[in-house]
């Protein structure tokens, strides 16, 4: 059954639907989008640091993310202007990371793959890396549910519950990049935030419990996925954006739908 | 043994400094509370007492296993993110459905559990925020400025139903407030604090005591001259009162 591309790449859009779909509901609920934008932009330059050093291209995505989920992190306690500094570092990131692969000898690598997504392409090394960093992200959200969202409603209320609010929010921070490494073969590092984001925003006006907003966005990840995989084939255009448009065209019917059920 | 004590607190922030020397402690079921004008380190030295703050000098000790039950200043929910009622009281421990219910009922709001909190009026939202509170049966109960936002008439059934809590449940209560009136009224014991504490003690004594007086006091009276003032304003707080009703 693996064997068959388009069953990979199916599996693939729908790992990532899930990891995506559950903490892009605390990527919109903290407005965390410059976040995401961030660790997805550092990946570019984790493809070319893994180039450089020789080592898989997973393992510098997976290693420059978390860097940079980290460094955000602690910039993020000093209470500077953090949208400018993540912009600064965002784009710098990429940027660096687009220079950078240029010029590492001998290396004449579609970078593309990894800027818009190439799920045709997924091996199976690729599929486990996607299921299980999902399985990861999925796990360790179900682990810390009640303490982020007790963080998430109010810093204060999670500390007199005994509960680290910052600790929460490097934990979240740290799965970021956990989503990146999973979903940069599937619709590339520009395209990570739209799969978070748009999908939690679509259930939103459908949803009276955080858990159900959450469930709901998982469904329309996976009807993105594999609706944008579709669209593909049959117009042959790329996945990754198909997947993206696919979702904003669900967001824009829930939005339209939700105004005519109230 | 207190509840919870504060020894020699110096807190500054930004370069500024907030708190300094302050030591204060809370015994099982008094309520205190804790007074003092806008920048004076109320909400601060209720952020070190809850542990989201910490002291550069002193420290903080509580009872082991103590149970505290917050109710903040203000919370802001997100509008993306949706939640009933019931579902913040679950947060972030599970309780009985009887117990949450049976919470609404003594923080006045029985029967809002399925509601959306983006729903409730200001009242019935501090109102759940205290329902919470309590849910964890708290040793201590530590409100702070509960009742901003609130109207005169609110704020002072606010307070009452704190008073109404704290026989049912034993707590003792800890508030910051900076409405003298109401709170000196239903309180223990009374600390006057502004950077450093001022005075201490009785609501009777600190409102005689002449660094309360500096503070609050215009010429004689105080806090009760300042209660008959307000009130002989009721009527329009009253007919405000009523036009926020009508609009839920």
């Amino acid at each position: 059954m693996l064997d068959d591309f388009l069953v990979r790449a199916a599996l693939a859009g729908v790992g990532t639907a899930i990891a995506a779909g559950l903490l892009g509901c605390f990527v919109v609920w903290r407005r965390m989008a410059y976040f995401g934008d961030a660790t997805a932009h550092a990946a570019i330059l984790g493809v070319a640091v893994a180039l450089a050093f020789g080592t898989s291209i997973t393992f510098g995505v997976v290693v420059v993310a978390l860097a940079m989920a980290v460094l955000i992190h602690g910039l993020s306690g000093q209470g500077v202007a953090i949208d400018t500094m993540l912009g600064v570092l965002s784009h710098g990131a990429l940027a660096l990371g687009l220079v950078a692969v240029t010029m590492i000898p001998g290396q004449r690598i579609d970078l593309d793959a990894y800027l818009f997504g190439d799920v045709l392409s997924v091996n199976r090394f690729d599929l486990a890396v996607i299921w299980g960093g999902s399985a990861i992200v999925a796990a360790v959200l179900w682990w810390h549910w009640a303490g982020m969202l007790t963080a998430t409603l109010s810093p204060d209320l999670a500390y007199a519950a005994g509960i680290n609010p910052r600790r929460e929010q490097l934990v979240l921070t740290l799965l970021l990049a956990g989503v990146v490494a999973v979903a940069i073969k599937v619709v590339g590092a520009l395209l990570i935030t739209a799969l978070l984001i748009i999908p939690a925003a679509t259930a939103r006006g459908f949803a009276r419990t955080p858990e159900r907003m959450a469930l709901l966005s998982v469904c329309v990840g996976v009807l993105a996925a594999l609706g944008g995989l579709r669209f593909a084939l049959i117009f042959d255009t790329p996945v990754g954006p198909s997947m993206i448009c696919m979702a904003a065209a669900l967001f824009g019917l829930g939005t339209v739908g939700a105004k005519l059920r109230a | 043994m207190s509840l919870i004590a504060a020894k020699n607190i110096d807190f500054s922030h930004g370069g500024q400094q907030v708190l300094q020397g302050v030591s204060l402690s809370l015994e099982p079921g008094e309520i205190v509370t804790i007074v003092g004008p806008n920048g004076s380190g109320k909400s601060t030295m209720l952020r070190l007492l809850i542990g989201a703050l910490k002291p550069q000098k002193g420290s903080v000790t509580r009872k082991p296993g103590l149970r505290v039950g917050y109710v903040p200043q203000k919370l802001h929910i997100d509008p993306t993110l949706p939640i009933t009622v019931e579902r913040f009281l679950n947060l972030p421990h599970r309780v009985a459905a009887n117990d949450a219910a049976a919470a609404l009922e003594t923080a006045g709001v029985p029967g809002v559990g399925q509601r959306q909190m983006s729903q409730l009026s200001g009242g019935q939202f501090q109102r759940v925020l205290l329902a919470r509170a309590i849910l964890g049966k708290p040793d201590v109960l530590m409100l702070d400025e509960a009742t901003q936002g609130l109207d005169q008439p609110g704020s002072a059934s606010f307070y009452r139903q704190i008073e109404s809590v704290r026989r049912d449940l034993g707590c003792a209560v800890l508030m910051v407030s900076h409405e003298l009136h109401v709170v000196m009224s239903a309180s223990d014991r009374v600390i006057c604090l502004n950077g450093h504490v001022c005075c201490e003690g009785t609501p009777e004594v600190v409102s005689v005591a002449p660094a309360y007086r500096e503070l609050f006091g215009t010429g004689t009276g105080g806090a009760l001259a300042l209660y008959r003032h307000e009130h002989d304003h009721g009527h329009d707080h009253d007919h405000h009162h009523h036009s926020h009703e009508a609009a839920e």
